[in-house]
């Protein structure tokens, strides 16, 4: 469903991803592990569209989207819960959930199906985002995401700042939309979440992979090799 | 002239100045461009009505029909080519571009249409005033103006609150790439903005060149009240800026009459004050909230 292709993107002198290669397919969970600035949040922005890159490719169902603008791959189908999940602080609730359909992209997501999704929101749709707790937040960023019918949801750190009970809270929701055939990209630090919800992993190192595979077969020793680079540079490794 | 009379015709002013600001303050809001030629683009509007009175005989307060929408397109037209142009660059260099536009501006009128001050030939409406009480009495025009000013933020704040595309440019003003990943063609949606902000302004020239006379370099004073209103009234807020721009011609008309030299000199005192005691204005707000 999407692939991307040794993909390399700069900051200015920075490179911060150095030819990232993965697949996601329908209703399968990756989840990208990786210390801070290992350029996981930029993989997620580069996919987007937020990021052009120096070289590589990304293909939506086989389609090349790689210089399209953000709105328009939100249109062909893929959607960001963005790190900080920056919703509008002077649109409502409902208000932010209807600007997640302005790609106009059909699908079964409309403002009903996230109620039921999240039942606390629906009461509270007239509300300022401001009055939302840090979890209620996050889930109207999901929430806001899914309106656009996406066939790939990208997830930024949905754990940042949450307590434990909450993110498995909002984690909770992801089985769902797997089910259905969505498939899921997911960037987190809390490695262990990210284990325990993925089907498979990918670990960057200074915006190269160094390890990727299935939880049940990753040991301890070797992602944490991997996640810090303790194992040097020989390229990728592989956790089966 | 008494102290009730002064109030009244500076409320009414207060409309004009609104009609300004608010497409400067729409623009600003939205986009994050001081647009610095919004007078010149105010006066070109007069002119543009001009040539359409001139030619196609259409009596002058009926010329928002066609020049609001020319003017509607034109600003749709600039943003997209110049200004997001010039905002993708950096913030700063849409100050000179648009200080530049006024400089364009003003030189082309002056080639094409002389350094002669005009203005609308209203007949015998442009005196015309119904007496309230002996002392006061008040201009169909001015009134006219007035109201205009209330019904374009009253349909703007309606528009912005209640429509899909109000809430596109809300959520844009509050967060550009957030909008953008949402779904949002923040481009497009500027460039209706922007269209929305010009079509204010011609019928600011309008409302301009039906109540007194103006000429190529009429629009930079112009600039400097609607700053003062939307400054007096808070950025962001449609309804302060109909207070700033009220509050600016109740200073000016209340400061004429203390002394008649001192109108304008009043106002800039009272915006002064604003600034320094209250600068984020009178009214706090986000757009449309």
């Amino acid at each position: 469903m999407l692939e991307v292709d040794h993909l390399t993107v700069r900051h200015g002198y920075l490179q911060a991803l150095t030819e990232i290669s993965l697949t996601v397919a329908p209703g399968e969970t990756l989840a990208i592990i990786g210390a801070n600035g290992a350029g996981k949040s930029t993989l997620l922005r580069s996919i987007i569209g937020l990021h052009q890159p120096r070289a590589g490719s990304i293909r939506l169902e086989g389609r090349d989207i790689t210089g399209l603008p953000p709105h328009t791959r939100v249109r062909e189908g893929i959607a960001l819960v963005p790190e900080g999940r920056r919703l509008f602080p002077s649109l409502s609730v409902e208000e932010n959930l209807l600007v997640g359909q302005a790609s106009g992209r059909p699908g079964g997501y409309g403002l009903d199906v996230v109620y039921h999704l999240f039942s606390w929101m629906a009461d509270r749709r007239r509300e300022p985002t401001v009055h939302l707790s840090g979890g209620e937040q996050q889930a109207l960023a999901i929430g806001r995401a899914l309106m656009a019918n996406p066939k790939v949801l990208l997830l930024d750190e949905l754990s940042l700042g949450l307590a434990p009970t909450m993110v498995r809270r909002i984690y909770g929701v992801l089985p769902e939309l797997v089910a259905k055939g969505m498939a899921v990209l997911l960037v987190e630090q809390d490695v262990t979440q990210a284990l325990r919800i993925a089907n498979r992993f990918q670990c960057l190192l200074e915006g190269r992979t160094t390890l990727e595979g299935k939880p049940a077969d990753a040991t301890t020793a070797k992602i944490e090799a991997a996640y810090f680079g303790l194992a040097g540079r020989s390229g990728p490794g592989s956790a089966a | 002239m008494n102290w009730a009379n002064a109030i009244v015709q500076g409320i009414l002013l207060g409309g004009l100045y609104a009609l300004f600001a608010c497409g400067l303050s729409l623009l600003f809001g939205v986009v994050r461009v001081v647009n610095l030629a919004h007078g010149d683009f105010a006066v070109l509007a007069a002119y543009l009505a001009l040539v359409v009175i001139t030619t196609t005989h259409v009596p002058p307060l009926l010329t928002f029909i066609i020049v609001a929408p020319l003017f509607a397109v034109f600003g749709y037209g600039v943003q997209r080519l110049i200004i997001q142009k010039s905002l993708e660059v950096s913030p700063l260099t849409t100050l000179l571009v648009t200080f530049g536009l006024s400089v364009v501006i003003q030189n082309l009128l002056l080639v094409a249409a002389s350094a002669d001050s005009h203005s609308f030939d209203l007949g015998s409406l442009i005196s015309a005033s119904m007496r309230v009480t002996p002392e006061l009495s008040i201009g169909y025009v001015p009134l006219l103006i007035f109201v205009t000013a209330v019904v374009v933020l009253s349909g703007l704040q309606l528009f912005l609150s209640r429509t899909a595309m109000g809430r596109a440019i809300r959520a844009s003003a509050d967060d550009q790439e957030a909008s953008s990943i949402a779904g949002v063609d923040t481009r497009h949606v500027f460039g209706i903005a922007a269209a929305i902000a010009f079509a204010t302004v011609a019928l600011a020239g309008l409302a301009l060149g039906s109540s007194s006379s103006f000429d190529p370099s009429a629009g930079p004073a112009r600039l400097i009240f609607a700053f003062e209103a939307v400054i007096i009234g808070g950025v962001g807020s449609l309804w302060g800026t109909l207070a700033g721009g009220v509050i600016l011609g109740v200073a000016q008309a209340v400061g004429a009459q203390i002394d008649p030299s001192g109108g304008v000199l009043a106002g800039h005192l009272v915006f002064l004050a604003v600034l320094a005691l209250r600068p984020q204005g009178l009214i706090r707000a986000r757009l449309a909230t």
